[in-house]
């Protein structure tokens, strides 16, 4: 139960941290960096349990009523994203308190979100009820917008947080909707019972899982959703590292392995994972390559290792669950300390552009060292964690090794994987070289690549000078020394990786050949594989000028991005639009609309029913018949043609008369309808009404108005007519319709207790007194504003205003 | 219980709305209130079809016989009381238009059309 108590401290802290960076500035990160450090420590103190097979498990009730608790769950691979999430995260906060001044704008703001977001990702790894991973998946966009958007001067920052936020959250509704689906489907909301027995013959299961990936891919930036990652680059340097290479993106690679074993063999879960993942791992690579900005080449071999992720996390057999555990943890350990690395040489140089660094390993000799391991752990090389995550995902993928993947797909996801490979190792050797390595001055002062930023300085200088750094102190350097040899220490030692990866690969069958994350697996095709990868990664960076050639010449494929922004474009011109044609200040257009609105749905609703039989018309007996008595008839005809007469009618006084003879003509309705107080009242109010009409009419002049209405008066007859047709027939429908005894049946005795022998008057009396003194209040109130509206004019009777509101409006409309 | 009411009454009650309906629609606020007077019969009819058909009064003591629904009687009470309060307030305010303009019509709203003719930002694109 420890971990509610854990996620809720991670809150408290975010509330506490504001008044502690005041007071202690930047080393506030420091205290940031306890709630993460304390669950690491939890979660390591119960590893054995759960690679043992035994998840660490809390609910608390959350929704009572719609069933909905907070069910926690930590099994295997909760447990390596818990370490990734909590343990890297305190790392980068304690780097955080190095990277930033004390005196940064906005700081409190940062460090507090920063904790709410660590909290946030613990619950998405950690939750085991739908709703509840949405929820902290959520609260991670809606943070990292905030995150991405904390330098408020930027322009650029602000449009990538939405961006982000647009992109994430929109794609997390069709998430949403493929959660409920799924919960309909399995008949349960709690993630692990779904993954223990998934429905798989249920139709909607389909449907489910493509909105579930959807979510998913967004979130971990696969194409063609990835532009939103580079973007996100504005953001704060260990706000990347920890967003963007160790958390966030990691929650759609999240999801997919926690659904996988579950759902890996219904279509088209398979087809999706692989393809998408296969083509992201490509696109990264490739764009990575193009880039001199430091950070962007990272964030883009992020995108192309996010893709590798997802496939291997969801491609469902026994040796890729493996891969995938071990490609997640040492991807977690190498990015952040490429991002880490990058905010030092930036914060100790001044720039992290390719293109201006020269030389710079001789003076940041321990940055250069945990850069070296970190690349080398992204390219691949022994004895790093990524070395060995690797070989078990080309062991994976070696046709025939997996009986669920047929050969073709496995040949073909294989030679994507080599080829990405190779691409991930000249990008890997060109981040090494790019920060630290000696340049030639024709490869700093010109960067042949363009597209992206060609001929920015010109080539003066024959002889470059190396670029100077001041040596960073010991916490900042700390961080990401300590990240790197992670990835050494267990890859060298993969023993507690593999423990974590077995557990999680149980559910599938290994089919007698139980593959172990290992540093030497013999001489196996595997290990021949990445020779090849190695020799032509390294030629690739050798002969980097001629391919970035090569890139220049290949035809831009059209950007996700720009689907983006005619999306954004869309909407706003559909927008703007719809309300210039609807918000033209006119009244009668309003309540025009209304009545549009109610006749297009409602309306023609009804009329499908009633085509289709779904609504019966009551015929014969009691249902169908022209009046009660013929003395209805009569009545009818009286309100029909007065109303009909008054609206033609352009004269006040004639209109007037002519309504007071459809109130009258309602009264006498009510008379044969059995209601005397009706009629009685009604006769009294219509001559009240009448009198006071007279009042107000005396004064104004003879005839109405005959000023245009601005839109046809045939128009406004059909509306009219079709709204009252909708109306009446409706109610005629529903009373007919009607099954249900009237609940006055009982007023009867219930009256004579009350003393009562009028039962109207009883019930307005007695049943709903309280009804009755409220409706006093209303005429009240109303007698009030009356008298007070029309006294007012007796004072001062000048009210200018309105007046220059009317000419601004004709002198407007005579520019139309 | 069941039984439609007659088709008569509906047809009525259909009247009454179209011709609320469109007095409503017009630039002239005393037709306008005109309009809300009809609506309001319009809904007190409405109340009426839920009865049965002819009956007696709802009075006790009275000749023996099915008595109509008290209730749906009692709601349309308290409704024409009420719509008596609101034609008169807006009679009142009808009044003041005209005393400030010279005539009761509705003008156009400025501040709508301004927000009509709003452009899309710039960033946007």
């Amino acid at each position: 139960m420890l971990l509610p108590v854990i996620l809720a401290l991670h809150a408290a802290t975010a509330v506490l941290l504001p008044p502690l960076v005041r007071l202690l500035g930047a080393r506030a990160f420091l205290v940031a960096s306890l709630p993460p450090a304390l669950s690491a420590v939890w979660a390591l103190s119960r590893s054995p349990g759960i690679a043992a097979g035994e998840p660490a498990e809390a609910s608390v009730p959350w929704v009572p009523a719609l069933d909905i608790t907070l069910d926690f769950r930590v099994d295997a691979l909760s447990l390596a994203m818990v370490l990734l999430v909590s343990g890297v995260g305190a790392v980068i906060f304690c780097y955080s308190a190095a990277y930033f001044r004390s005196d940064q704008a906005g700081l409190a703001r940062l460090t507090s979100v920063m904790v709410l977001f660590a909290g946030a990702m613990l619950g998405v790894v950690t939750a085991d009820n739908l709703f509840a991973l949405y929820v902290f998946w959520e609260l991670t966009s809606v943070t990292s917008f905030l995150l991405v958007g904390f330098d408020q001067r930027k322009d650029a920052a602000g449009r990538a947080a939405l961006q982000a936020l647009i992109t994430t959250a929109g794609a997390g509704l069709f998430m949403l909707i493929g959660f409920i689906l799924l919960g309909q489907a399995g008949g349960t909301y709690r993630i692990s019972e779904l993954v223990a027995d998934p429905p798989v013959d249920s139709p909607l299961l389909p449907v489910a899982l493509v909105l579930v990936l959807i979510g998913a891919f967004a979130k971990s930036a696969q194409a063609p959703f990835h532009y939103w990652l580079p973007g996100a680059m504005v953001a704060p340097t260990p706000v990347s590292a920890y967003l963007h290479a160790a958390a966030m993106v990691k929650g759609g690679v999240y999801l997919i392995a926690r659904l996988a074993p579950g759902f890996a063999d219904a279509d088209p879960w398979r087809v999706l994972v692989l393809a998408f993942g296969l083509a992201t791992m490509v696109i990264g690579g490739w764009s990575a390559l193009r880039q001199t900005d430091l950070k962007l080449l990272v964030a883009h071999g992020t995108v192309s290792q996010l893709g590798f992720l997802c496939l291997l996390a969801g491609a469902g057999t026994h040796t890729a669950a493996v891969a995938a555990i071990g490609a997640l943890l040492a991807h977690g350990f190498f990015k952040s300390t490429l991002f880490l690395v990058v905010g030092v040489v930036d914060h100790q140089a001044g720039t992290r552009d390719i293109r201006r660094l020269n030389g710079l390993w001789r003076s940041l000799p321990v940055t250069a060292a945990a850069a070296g391991l970190a690349a080398a752990s992204m390219a691949g090389l022994p004895p790093l964690l990524g070395f060995i995550g690797k070989e078990a995902a080309l062991e994976a993928f070696l046709p025939g090794h997996s009986p669920e993947l047929p050969p073709l797909a496995a040949g073909l996801e294989l030679a994507g994987l080599v080829l990405a490979s190779v691409l991930t190792f000249a990008y890997s050797a060109r981040f090494w070289w790019g920060a630290f390595g000696d340049k030639r001055a024709a490869e700093t002062d010109i960067e042949p690549v363009p597209g992206t930023d060609a001929g920015g300085e010109d080539g003066a200088e024959p002889r470059i000078p190396r670029t100077r750094a001041t040596p960073p102190s010991a916490v900042f350097l700390a961080a990401p020394v300590l990240l790197s040899l992670c990835g050494l220490v267990l890859g060298s030692l993969p023993g507690p990786a593999d423990a974590i990866a077995a557990a999680y690969a149980a559910p599938y069958s290994d089919h007698g050949k139980p593959y172990h994350l290992a540093l030497w697996h013999g001489l196996s095709t595997p290990l021949l594989l990445t020779a090849v990868v190695i020799a032509a990664g390294a030629a690739l960076f050798r002969w980097r000028e001629a391919f970035a050639r090569l890139q220049g010449r290949a035809p831009r494929v059209i950007s996700a991005e720009m689907g983006y922004h005619l999306f954004l474009h869309g909407t706003y011109a559909i927008a703007l639009s719809v309300t210039r044609r609807l918000q033209t200040g006119s009244l009668p257009a309003y309540l025009g609309i209304i009545l549009a609105t109610m006749l297009a749905l409602p309306g023609v609703r009804l009329v499908t029913a009633l085509a289709t039989g779904e609504v019966a018309v009551p015929s014969g007996g009691d249902g169908l018949r022209l009046w009660d008595t013929p003395l209805e008839g009569v009545v009818a005809a009286v309100i029909a043609v007065t109303a009909i007469a008054a609206l033609r009618e352009h004269r006040r006084f004639p209109a007037l008369i002519l309504l007071s003879a459809t109130g009258f003509g309602i009264a006498g309705l009510f008379v044969l309808h059995g209601a005397p107080d009706l009629a009685l009242t009604l006769i009294l109010v219509e001559t009240l009404t009448t009198i006071i009409l007279v009042f107000v009419l005396r004064r104004l002049p003879a005839t109405f108005s005959v000023r245009a209405p601005g839109w046809p008066k045939r128009w406004m007859v059909v509306l009219s007519v079709a709204a009252g047709a909708f109306i009446s027939v409706s109610l005629w429908l529903m009373a007919a319709a009607r099954t249900a005894e009237p609940i006055s049946l009982g007023y009867e005795a219930a009256a004579e207790q009350a003393g009562g022998r009028n039962l109207v008057n009883t019930i307005l009396a007695d049943f709903r007194a309280l009804d009755t003194f409220g409706e006093i209040v209303v005429l009240l109130t109303a007698a009030v504003a009356v008298a007070s509206l029309v006294l007012l004019n007796r004072r001062h009777r000048v009210v200018d205003e309105p007046s220059a509101d009317e000419e601004q409006i004709e002198e407007e409309g005579s520019r139309r | 219980m069941s039984g439609a009411p007659s088709l008569l009454l509906v047809l009525a009650v259909g009247v009454l709305y179209s011709c609320g309906f469109y007095l409503m629609l017009q630039r002239s606020l005393m037709r306008a209130v005109f309009g809300i007077l009809l609506l309001g019969h319009a809904a007190n009819v409405s109340l009426m079809l839920t009865d049965r058909a002819i009956t007696l009064p709802p009075l006790l003591g009275g000749p023996e016989g099915v008595l109509s629904d008290p209730l749906p009687q009692a709601m349309a009470l308290t409704a024409i009381v009420i719509t008596f309060g609101v034609t008169t307030f807006l009679l009142a305010l009808a009044y003041r238009v005209w005393l400030g303009d010279g005539n009761d019509e509705v003008p156009d709203d400025l501040e709508d059309r301004r927000i009509g003719r709003l452009q899309e930002p710039e960033d946007s694109a």
